[in-house]
């Protein structure tokens, strides 16, 4: 049976839980609450809670653990000569998996029996016949000893189900129980709920560092992987990046950096003078009326989803771009610099227009947060407003607006839709910005989205790209804030 | 007695301009031109981007159709003429094609065309799918067989990029799908009023096709995809971050977890999304086998990108309800708990209301993440028919279909992720409209 109907189960036996503990709890009191500890609900709370936190987490943890169990326990089965020539043990594994899943699928669409499906044996033609019949492609003849291993997989599988149902039904109940008879007149019921709530809210909390270790680890782990099978000095001091299908390609990471951070230095000579100048102007000259409308107009900028920004610069940015810089005598300089429309160029100037909202907004926070005090004895010594701002007002940001474009950096280092529809996927060191060239992100969408197998050296790069990439993004954003807080005065 | 100083007095009156005053005017002009010059570009970049959007992707909401008179010869479809419908689906989708040429050539000749094209090549100005919808209308109405009905086919891509001024007889000097004769043929069609650029609503409503057929793709179950994305999105970030969100603000303690904890959330909110796109490959997918393309997966990769800006604005709400609140509430006997879940939170509901649909606005525009758990290629193409099919049979999200749609490199696909645009943008602009006016209807001023 589903696993809805037994979370429905677990539910249902909660809410009875909760009707009985408050009875049980009023019936101590002689139907009087003011002499109840807590307020009635709570006893029911506490016996509902009792029996359906425990339940849920021990479902959780065998959810978790019951396949990885079942698959240890059949890959230990599975003889070495029934893995093909080629192949590996977990290809094998997948196989197996696949045809107890098929032959699930046939029994519950009724194609076959139950016994029918245990008591099948060598004939592959049927079988995939079978297969097909319920949308399960197999590739090659199932041999009879795979079919066999499945077989004992769906075996294992019901039994562990069955176990599953009554050990956490058996838990809930237990729950209850002890929570019931617990509950009497002077048992603080609402302290204990509440005990309960504020474990409930540090799980939550706790969420953002298992997200952050859950990251960390599993490009750890895929890393470990392929340092096993490349080498980490080539990876990182060497200086071609040619992935190779059928094996032994080149994968170094600095060629990408160099395309990504070319990328950005280009996308940020774009947004900081044109950023940090409209914070500017908006905040020391510019009028109520113009800030209300030029402001909430320049966020829309920083709205707009970068799928947006990457089309934009395929068909729009780029297309200019030649028409300017390219195609010989029809261009507008009547040169022929640029091939193509993908350049860097093109992903820098329309990241650059991504990120000048990010910039204004940050150094218009800041400029703000210069006390009038400065800007007033600077007027009250005979500057011009420009002299102020020029003199007083801007090195006393500083450390603030260097913080907003380390910021920028970072999220121009790591924005992925714009460089992959606007820059390469030639990896190369040139100082051409006219020419195409690759980032890591881009490559990490082409290696993980491509048809090579999982486990080969140019899938598991991907990974160590991105744990560089994680790595320099953080290393970035904590430079940042410890450059604010070091140098940041602090005024009154 | 002070020393005077030795310095000379100016000549001259401090009301009279001299050559350096003139400069520093000159300055602060230059420097009042550069912000504004700076303010300047930054508008015309956002007009160009949306005038951009809205000439190019205006077109796709309008496609080209032919309206046909076909035959349903009964000696092409039921030989037997026993209408049994095993039978009738013997009769592959090719078989159908023979009905639609004999159909032009029925109107070439009722219609006196000057064309000389044959049935078969008249034909091709049709959709590749044009067939198919003859066939389902066939098995689904098999009494019809031996009339003639009406109907409504599309037209291929390049007919109606011709009609909408993409394609022209100089371009398609090279193009083997079409040749200037049927040009001259689509001319005359439209003279006759037989072709007509119409509203398309399956551009809205329908799923997506094929590389070979640009004529049929539609948005509209990537837009299903995104919205039980969303309803993920909802259900899972919301109660998580509001619950971190009171835990951080009202219970926590000074200490150096409480730290950590602060920084984590400080930090995941920079984060890449593409790194969120390998945590979920790698956790999701790899290790508790979720389905590969599934707006579970992709709603579980979205909400941990969303927590931390549901965590940071939840945490400005609580903050902004005054301490008299808590202290009333406590002040008549509730537990602190008692407090913050009766009192405040319901008073920071507004802002924290305000702070998800922004976070849900965002997430709608993600993309990166999404294509490493395997939403590319042709998986958006049928509607989901139930809730739990919906969170696990493989579809597609509006911007990573939009990305897909970009990748295939044909201009009447390139017209197509426009008009997706156009359709994403219209669902981001209600959205923050709606958070706007939520956060101005309910901000109370303490």
């Amino acid at each position: 049976m589903p696993l809805t109907w037994l979370i429905l189960i677990l539910f249902a036996l909660a809410g009875l839980g909760y009707v009985a503990g408050r009875a049980r709890a009023l019936r101590s009191a002689d139907g009087d609450p003011r002499k109840l500890h807590s307020l009635p609900a709570f006893y029911g709370w506490n016996a509902a809670l009792s029996g359906l936190m425990p339940a849920l987490v021990l479902l959780a943890l065998w959810l978790f653990i019951q396949p990885m169990l079942i698959e240890s326990r059949i890959s230990g089965h599975v003889p070495a000569d029934l893995i093909p020539d080629g192949s590996s043990r977990d290809l094998v594994m997948s196989d197996i998996r696949r045809a107890a899943h098929g032959l699930d699928k046939a029994v519950q669409t009724q194609l076959i029996s139950a016994e029918a499906a245990d008591g099948l044996n060598g004939d592959s033609t049927d079988l995939r016949a079978l297969m097909g019949q319920v949308g399960i492609a197999i590739g090659n003849d199932i041999e009879p000893r795979v079919l066999a291993a499945a077989q004992q997989y769906r075996k294992l599988d019901s039994a562990a189900a069955g176990w599953m149902w009554i050990v956490v039904i058996t838990a809930a109940l237990i729950g209850h129980g002890l929570a019931l008879k617990r509950t009497h007149l002077g048992f603080r019921a609402r302290n204990t709920v509440e005990r309960g709530i504020l474990a409930l809210l540090i799980l939550a909390a706790s969420i953002a560092i298992l997200t952050t270790l859950g990251i960390v680890l599993s490009m750890l782990f895929e890393t470990r992987n392929f340092f096993t099978l490349h080498s980490w000095s080539d990876f990182f001091f060497g200086t071609t990046w040619a992935p190779n299908f059928r094996g032994d390609s080149e994968l170094s990471f600095l060629p990408l950096l160099w395309g990504t951070l070319y990328i950005s230095f280009i996308a940020l000579a774009v947004a900081v003078p044109i950023g940090l100048f409209a914070a500017i102007y908006l905040s020391e000259y510019a009028g109520k009326a113009m800030r209300a409308v030029a402001k909430p107009l320049l966020e829309i900028l920083a709205g707009i989803p970068t799928i947006v920004y990457g089309l934009f610069a395929l068909l729009t940015v780029g297309p200019m771009l030649v028409n300017v810089f390219g195609r010989g005598e029809d261009g507008l300089l009547g040169v022929d610099w640029m091939a193509g429309a993908t350049s860097v160029l093109t992903a820098g100037v329309v990241m650059g227009i991504m990120l000048v909202p990010f910039v204004s907004s940050l150094s218009d926070d800041i400029i703000n947060a210069v006390p009038q005090s400065l800007r007033d004895g600077s007027f009250g010594l005979g500057a011009t407003q420009s002299e102020t701002v020029r003199q007083v007002v801007l090195p006393a940001a500083l450390p603030g607006i260097v913080g907003a474009v380390l910021l920028a950096a970072s999220r121009a280092i790591g924005e992925t839709m714009i460089v992959v529809m606007g820059a390469g996927a030639i990896a190369k060191f040139s100082l051409n910005p006219l020419e195409s060239m690759t980032t890591i992100t881009t490559r990490i969408v082409s290696q993980l989205t491509g048809d090579t197998d999982f486990a080969s050296p140019e899938t598991l790069v991907a990974f160590a790209l991105g744990l560089t990439l994680f790595v320099l993004t953080l290393g970035l954003n904590v430079l940042a804030l410890y450059i604010v807080r070091t140098y940041r005065e602090q005024y009154e | 007695m002070t020393d005077t100083t030795q310095s000379t007095p100016r000549a001259g009156s401090l009301f009279a301009r001299d050559a350096r005053t003139d400069r520093r005017n000159a300055a602060e002009k230059r420097f009042r031109f550069y912000g504004l010059t700076a303010i300047a570009i930054g508008l015309v970049m956002l007009i160009t981007l949306v005038t951009t959007i809205l000439v190019n992707g205006v077109g796709a909401f309008q496609q080209s159709f032919v309206t046909l008179e076909v035959e349903l010869l009964e000696a092409k479809l039921d030989k037997a003429g026993t209408r049994d419908l095993e039978k009738i689906k013997k009769v592959s989708t090719f078989g159908y094609v023979p009905l639609i040429n004999a159909a032009f050539d029925k109107l070439a000749a009722e219609a006196k065309l000057e064309n000389q094209l044959s049935g078969k090549n008249m034909g091709a100005i049709l959709s590749k799918d044009a067939a198919a919808q003859l066939r389902d209308y066939v098995l689904a109405n098999p009494e019809k067989i031996g009339q003639t009905i009406t109907f409504t086919f599309l037209a291929n891509s390049r007919i109606d990029g011709y009609l909408k001024g993409r394609v022209s007889r100089e371009s398609i000097a090279n193009d083997k799908k079409i040749s200037t004769e049927q040009l001259d043929l689509a001319d005359e069609l439209r003279d006759l009023g037989v072709l007509k650029k119409t509203f398309n609503p399956d551009f809205i409503l329908g799923g997506d096709a094929s590389d070979q057929r640009p004529e049929a793709a539609g948005i509209g179950v990537s837009m299903l995809g995104s919205l039980f994305m969303m309803l993920v999105v909802l259900a899972l970030a919301l109660p998580i971050g509001v619950a971190a969100s009171i835990y951080l603000e009202e219970f926590a303690p000074r200490n150096w977890l409480t730290d950590v904890i602060e920084v984590n959330i400080a930090n995941l909110a920079a984060v890449p999304s593409i790194v969120f796109g390998i945590l979920g490959l790698a956790v999701f997918i790899n290790v508790l086998h979720l389905p590969m393309s599934a707006p579970l997966v992709g709603g579980m990769v979205l909400t941990l990108m969303t927590l931390p800006t549901i965590i940071i604005s939840t945490r400005a709400a609580l903050k902004a309800v005054p301490p008299s609140i808590r202290d009333a509430a406590l002040g008549v006997g509730a537990s602190k708990m008692q407090s913050v879940f009766h009192h405040v939170l319901p008073l920071a509901a507004p802002g924290i209301l305000t702070g998800t649909i922004i976070g849900l606005a965002q997430a709608l525009g993600e993309t990166a993440p999404l294509l490493l758990i395997g939403m590319v290629g042709f998986v958006a193409s049928n509607a989901p028919d139930s809730l739990a099919a919906g969170l696990m049979d493989p579809n597609s999200a509006m911007p990573a279909q939009i990305y897909e749609w970009a990748k295939r490199a044909d201009p009447a696909f390139y017209e197509r992720a426009w008009g997706g645009i156009i359709i994403l943008l219209v669902f981001l602009i209600a959205m923050n409209t709606v958070a706007v006016i939520l956060r101005r209807r309910f901000e109370r001023r303490w």
